[in-house]
């Protein structure tokens, strides 16, 4: 028997209502990430460690700028959708489970906004 | 008549009642090293923002991630993301179909595991400054 209407059917969202969305934008950050993980982790630690000057130069490069930036606004969203998951799974209850995706979405945003904003002033000089 | 068990029975087959299997371990890794890096991280635009604040905080900064405990996180992050990223890659095969046969999970595996211990060396191996 077929518990779905015909129009459930034909929109094919499902439940949640957005059908396969969600998904499709975690695999396409995550295979953004493949190359980025590389261009950002270089650089960087090289840099870890050295002196302040050599860091800035570094970070004041357009190239390591632009990839800094591009890795953090995909961390921040690939990072709360793996999040989300652990959540959903693991959290259980209405009210914690609420709770729980709204530290997360704020959190992972604190992240991506900190990040993006620190390089882009190191690399217009500030 | 032998005793029956009432109301103490296990409702469905609990994760914990089966014998650990290589694909679980790996599986659980991925997540485990998803939420470590959420440290790691962390950590990293915390350095971030110093570079940008001032010279002084950036000190500070960047000797709390060169000492003993700072370069012990670093470096399990390192491994970490190199878990992360091959075994995402593994994930992104098996989202398009392929390599779910039992045997090549299997071998695919122990490519994951080799290839994060690989990764961590070179990685290590760049922060020391030879490549």
């Amino acid at each position: 028997m077929r518990y779905q209407t015909d129009r459930q059917r034909v929109e094919g969202l499902g439940s949640a209502k957005d059908g396969t969305v969600e998904w499709w934008k975690q695999r396409i950050g995550a295979v953004a990430l493949l190359p980025l993980v590389f261009l950002f982790t270089y650089p960087l630690l090289r840099a870890i460690g050295a002196d302040f000057d050599e860091v800035r130069a570094i970070y004041e490069h357009p190239f390591n700028a632009i990839i800094a930036i591009l890795f953090f606004i995909t961390i921040m969203s690939h990072l709360r959708q793996g999040l989300q998951e652990v959540i959903v799974d693991y959290v259980h209850g209405k009210a914690a489970m609420t709770t729980a995706l709204l530290a997360n979405t704020m959190f992972t945003t604190l992240i991506g906004v900190t990040g993006v904003f620190s390089v882009a002033k190191i690399a217009f000089g500030g | 008549m032998a005793e029956v068990n009432q109301g103490n029975r296990p409702l469905s087959p609990h994760l914990s009642i089966y014998r650990p299997l290589w694909t679980m371990i790996l599986s659980i890794t991925h997540r485990i090293t998803g939420v470590g890096l959420a440290i790691s991280i962390t950590m990293i635009t915390w350095w971030f923002l110093a570079l940008a604040i001032s010279e002084e905080y950036f000190e500070f900064a960047n000797a709390m991630m060169t000492s003993v405990v700072g370069g012990f996180i670093l470096i399990v992050s390192l491994w970490a993301l190199s878990f992360h990223f091959c075994n995402g890659i593994r994930h992104l095969f098996w989202d398009a179909g392929k390599g779910l046969e039992l045997e090549t999970a299997y071998r695919s595996g122990l490519a994951v595991m080799a290839g994060s211990v690989v990764l961590t060396v070179i990685g290590i191996l760049v922060a020391t400054g030879v490549f």
